[in-house]
């Protein structure tokens, strides 16, 4: 019975674990539309594989909306002009993204509005020179040049 | 391995590298800064390479993207292409099969690869130079070449001194009359063949249950054998060409990086850090991955 308990723990901790090693390929979002959304920093996690920022957006009536979008990794960050401080909670920002495919409140930076103004690019997206953000080179070319990828 | 021998062990090796590169006796030196300073000032002409020496910080010519070969290795990327179609044998395209990647043509759903990068795994060697191949720091000696890679931090040593390169015997190789074990990153010597063109055999390395050749999920076997041709262009460039012969998993040598342009950078640059955290791996996916990829149906917690 003992040996039984073990077993459903272990298949337990299996199903769940498995979940958590589902870093992503591009095609859970959508590369073809940019949504621009006007919010509120909530956290601004510099970490790799990829950069996160978190933000609540607040709609005509009233309701948040806590979405979670990603950037390219530190390393590429640096290049674009961000680093660990450049955001903080409560900063005003407007981000601009592509969702993800199923909806969920999630996307991928293409470009963000700094509290300053300042324009910085998020890393990803084949639009980003459309966005009059800086294109250091290591993305907008060909899928085998893309950071996400990273 | 217990924690404390675990810790001591990660204390150990980063010391013991460090000592080695700065030992009077075995200095791994970068060109002086004074020949550097022509990085600039012969933009247009750049100066001649400089003779049996590949050190620097190099990065890929056209754009730090261009090495993270997403694909698949540069000269081959896994796009279903017909040129693009590796020679593999059966037991090849049976290790295939079980490798879901998360690019490539076979690539599978986010929740069902088993990418040991994911798991931050030793990346591993010939995938250092196939994955994420972006400024590259080679220090060298009259012994040794050094390879410092961005990417998880990761480094290898090749043996410039005449040594052997080490026989492929079954279960690792054989140095000397000593059976030596795989390794991550195996055993290499470099010879150079002219003024210029370094050239590196390495052997040795992990099984295909351990190191993936490349982002789309291609194998290599502990049978691989690589050629790498380091050539020095002139003083600001550098050419990478790897060839892959491994008879376990492919029926003839190919061709995987084909003159891989790199240019110098400032000796003066900072590499950042690019690691591989677990914690920040999984707290990414909780927030993004997973949300993003319907393994998760809960909304992103904060």
């Amino acid at each position: 019975m003992k040996g039984l308990k073990v077993l459903s723990f272990a298949a337990v901790v299996l199903i769940v674990s498995v979940p958590l090693l589902a870093h992503h390929g591009n095609s859970a979002f959508d590369a073809n539309h940019a949504i621009s959304l006007k919010g509120t920093v909530t956290e601004w996690y510099w970490a790799n594989p990829h950069c996160v920022l978190q933000f609540d957006v607040t709609d005509d009536k009233g309701q948040v909306v806590h979405w979670a979008t990603e950037t390219s990794n530190p390393a590429d960050m640096v290049n674009r002009g961000w680093g660990k401080l450049t955001l903080k909670p409560g900063d005003q920002v407007t981000v601009t993204f592509e969702p993800a495919k199923n909806g969920k409140p999630v996307g991928r930076i293409l470009a963000v509005v700094l509290p300053t103004g300042q324009k910085l690019s998020g890393g990803f997206g084949r639009l980003e020179g459309s966005l009059g953000v800086p294109n250091t080179g290591a993305e907008g070319g060909p899928k085998s040049d893309d950071p996400s990828k990273k | 391995m217990c924690r404390v021998e675990r810790f001591a062990l990660r204390l150990v090796v980063p010391v013991f590298l460090l000592g080695a590169l700065l030992s009077p006796r075995c200095a791994l030196a970068e060109t002086p800064q004074r020949e550097r300073s022509a990085t600039k000032e012969h933009k247009t002409s750049p100066a001649p390479a400089p003779r049996h020496d590949i050190s620097g910080t190099w990065e890929p010519a056209n754009g730090p993207g261009d090495g993270i070969q997403a694909s698949g290795v540069k000269a081959m990327p896994d796009d279903g292409k017909p040129e693009h179609q590796l020679p593999y044998t059966p037991l090849g395209l049976t290790t295939l099969k079980s490798h879901k990647a998360l690019e490539g043509v076979d690539e599978v759903l986010p929740g069902f690869y088993n990418d040991p990068r994911d798991r931050c795994e030793p990346i591993g060697f010939p995938r250092t130079d196939f994955y994420n191949l972006r400024q590259t720091q080679i220090l060298q000696s009259e012994y040794k070449v050094a390879i410092l890679y961005e990417y998880a931090e990761t480094w290898r040593i090749i043996w410039t001194d005449g040594r052997e390169l080490p026989k492929l015997v079954e279960g690792g190789v054989q140095v000397g009359k000593e059976i030596r074990e795989p390794r991550y990153y195996g055993y290499s010597v470099g010879e150079w063949v002219d003024d210029t063109t370094l050239v590196v055999q390495t052997v040795g390395t992990m099984g295909e249950d351990k190191v993936w050749l490349d982002l789309a999920g291609r194998p290599v076997s502990d049978a691989l054998h690589v050629e790498e041709r380091f050539r020095r262009v002139d003083h600001d460039h550098l050419e990478l060409t790897v060839t892959i012969d491994d008879p376990k998993m492919y029926t003839k040598k190919w061709v995987a990086m084909d003159k891989f342009p790199m240019k110098l950078q400032d000796p003066h640059t900072d590499v950042m850090e690019m690691y591989c955290s677990p914690s920040e791996l999984e707290r990414f996916n909780k927030l993004v991955g997973n949300p993003a990829s319907g393994a998760d149906s809960k909304a992103p917690e904060r």
